[in-house]
This record gives structure tokens, C-alpha cells and sequence, in this order.
């Protein structure tokens, strides 16, 4: 059995790929030069929203994701259940 | 023409000074003139590293204030007359390094030398970034291990926004040298392979240099391991590095599991 469970045993190594991937995808688009960017976009975007509508600064999601030939900008908006004007 | 070469990383304690003084003594040995910088200012350790502490007279900091010309805190090496050492100094003072002072130094160092090599304190700090400042390459030494990767990548970033070159809008040529490799972890899928490595911090390998005793013995004797033992695999693959740094195309060798299979069936049932 003790045996078996070491054959089969995969090794940390993927793991440790894999969280990191995930991490400096997310780093690298704080860090770079784009980072000034989405931090610009998603105040603006956040400002235009709650004026409208009441909304937490944390439902306001930007992502950048420059590729080769093709970049993508991301917005996700969270909105409230209930939408009630802001004023 | 010389160059300027920075040996950076980020993170502390995976190899930059060994790995300064390796490089710098591998291409000295090849007859390329070489001077290696400290720039750790406060906790200098390359004198240690490379034999010379009991030689320190001047440093850095000094030549920078202009209390020493640069002539007079140069320490030549005894083993290998064509390499030079300029020791950091052990002020606590963090403003020691003007970015003025640094450039002049830098700029006289270059008519002296084939190769300036810095190397870089740990962390993204002033030390960090006045090392990098002006350097035509960067060495970004890296352990196949989570932490080290993240802040290599962290460094790469600054390297390619916060140096001259950088600010010029030229390109940064930027070499990771993996240190601290365990064949026997790699082959048992517990440690980041060269590949995934490569892959997720995506600059060109210079080399790979595996974890061995000969590394500690060398700092143990104040010697660089290209010297102490040149023909070890570690001295090796900083012999190929540094081949690869003067331009030759040199096959990368990655270290193999030298254990036989029933020793290591053995040491997995044990661990």
C-alpha cells in the first residue's frame, strides 16, 4: 500500500508552478507599466458607477492581460442586488 | 568595450555573491579583465567570499566621497592578476551611495575593465537599484523554489523600468542562472523544474548550477569555486556561464540524479 501511494505520488513541483503562475499574472499586471493604468481605469470607472448607483470599491474589477498580438481589458461589475440610485 | 554586468535577485541567500565572485573569477580566468563590486553596503561579504578581507583598506563608500581614488581601494587578487575586487563598506549609513557618486565610479570602472561586475544586495531598495543603474546586462540568479522565482520576477520587472538602459528605451539583456539545484528533488517532481523555471520567468538561462559541498568549501577557504576546485560540477557550469556571457553557444548541462536506482528506492521508502 506504502508503496503503491509513492508510485502514484505526483510531487509538489506542479503545485508550486501553478500557485505561481497564478500570482505574478496578478503581480506583474499591479507592477508593470500597466498597473498605472488599471488603477487609473477602475478609480474612473468606480466614480462613474457610484454615481449612480451605490456600489463598494471592491465590486469594480480591472484586469489587463497584454498578449503578443491581442491584449484584453477586463471590467467586472458587481452590482447590488437591489439597484437604488445613489441619491 | 566593457560591460557592465549586475548579479541580482531579489531575495537573499540564493547565491549572488558566490556566484559574483565564480562569474568574475571564471572570466578572469579566461584572461578578460574583471573588476567585482560590492554594493551591499553594510553587510559586505564579497571580501569574504573572495579571500580578501584581511586586504580591505578602502571602499567604495570612500572612493564615492572622494576620500580614496579609486586606484587605492582596487584589491587586486593574488591568484588571478587580471581580477579586482572593490569591497563595499560596513557604514549603516543607507544615503552612502549617491546615484551621482555610483555613476562616476561605474564610468571609471568601464575604462579599466573588460567587465564590471556588480553585485547587488538582496531586497528593491536603493542598494538594489543604484546596483543595476547602469549595467548593459543583468545575471538574475534564481533557486528552483516559490519565494526566490516570485521576487526574480519582481526584479526583472525593475530591470526592465528602472535602469538606464531601460529609460534609454533599449533593451535589457537579462540571463537567469539557476543555483542551488537538487537532481535528486527534480527527479522525485518535489522541486520546480529548469523548464517550469524558465517558463514562467521567461529571460534565457546562462546555466545551472547544482547544490554542492564544493560551493561551501569555497566560501569556506575565501576562494572562488572556478579557482578551488574548477573542475567540481558547479566549477564547471560557472566556467560554462561564463563562456555564455562572452557570446559562445555552449550546451547547458542539467545535473542528473547520479544515485542508482536501488539507493534511490531506498531514500524515498526513508523519507
Amino acid at each position: 500500500m506504502k508503496l503503491l501511494s509513492f508510485l502514484s505520488r505526483r510531487g509538489s513541483a506542479p503545485i508550486a508552478r501553478e500557485r505561481l503562475q497564478i500570482v505574478l499574472a496578478h503581480e506583474r499586471a499591479m507592477n508593470g507599466s500597466s498597473g498605472d493604468l488599471v488603477r487609473l481605469l477602475q478609480e474612473e470607472i468606480l466614480a462613474v458607477v457610484a454615481r449612480h448607483v451605490k456600489i463598494e470599491r471592491d465590486m469594480v474589477q480591472i484586469k489587463l492581460d497584454r498578449g503578443d498580438s491581442i491584449s484584453t481589458l477586463e471590467i467586472d461589475i458587481q452590482m447590488p442586488a437591489e439597484v437604488a440610485p445613489a441619491h | 568595450m566593457a560591460k557592465v554586468l549586475v548579479v541580482t535577485s531579489g531575495k537573499g541567500g540564493v547565491g549572488k555573491t558566490t556566484s559574483t565572485a565564480a562569474l568574475g573569477a571564471a572570466l578572469a580566468q579566461a584572461g578578460q579583465t574583471v573588476v567585482v563590486v560590492d554594493f551591499d553596503v553594510g553587510l559586505r561579504n564579497l571580501d569574504l567570499v573572495m579571500g580578501a578581507e584581511r586586504r580591505v583598506v578602502f571602499d567604495l563608500v570612500n572612493v564615492i566621497q572622494g576620500d580614496a581614488k579609486l586606484a587605492q581601494a582596487l584589491i587586486r587578487d593574488k591568484r588571478v592578476d587580471t581580477l579586482s575586487l572593490l569591497p563595499a563598506s560596513q557604514t549603516r549609513d543607507k544615503d552612502a551611495l549617491t546615484p551621482e557618486g555610483v555613476a562616476r565610479v561605474v564610468a571609471d570602472l568601464r575604462e579599466k575593465f573588460d567587465w564590471v561586475i556588480c553585485d547587488s544586495p538582496a531586497g528593491i531598495e536603493r542598494g538594489a537599484t543604484l546596483a543595476m543603474r547602469h549595467a548593459d546586462l543583468a545575471v538574475v540568479v534564481t533557486n528552483p523554489e516559490v519565494s526566490s522565482v516570485r521576487d526574480s520576477d519582481r526584479i526583472i520587472g525593475l530591470l526592465d523600468s528602472k535602469t538606464e538602459r531601460a529609460e534609454r528605451g533599449e533593451r535589457m539583456e537579462k540571463f537567469l542562472l539557476l543555483t542551488r539545484y537538487d537532481a535528486a528533488r527534480a527527479s522525485r517532481g518535489d522541486m520546480l523544474k529548469t523548464e517550469d523555471v524558465l517558463e514562467i520567468l521567461s529571460i534565457p538561462l546562462l546555466g545551472i548550477i547544482p547544490e554542492s559541498q564544493e560551493v561551501l568549501r569555497a566560501s569556506n577557504i575565501g576562494s572562488p569555486v572556478t579557482l578551488s576546485s574548477p573542475d567540481s560540477p558547479p566549477g564547471r557550469a560557472y566556467f560554462d556561464a561564463a563562456r555564455r556571457l562572452r557570446g559562445e553557444t555552449v550546451p547547458v548541462n542539467v545535473p542528473e540524479d547520479k544515485r542508482g536506482l536501488v539507493q534511490r528506492l531506498f531514500s524515498r521508502r526513508v523519507a
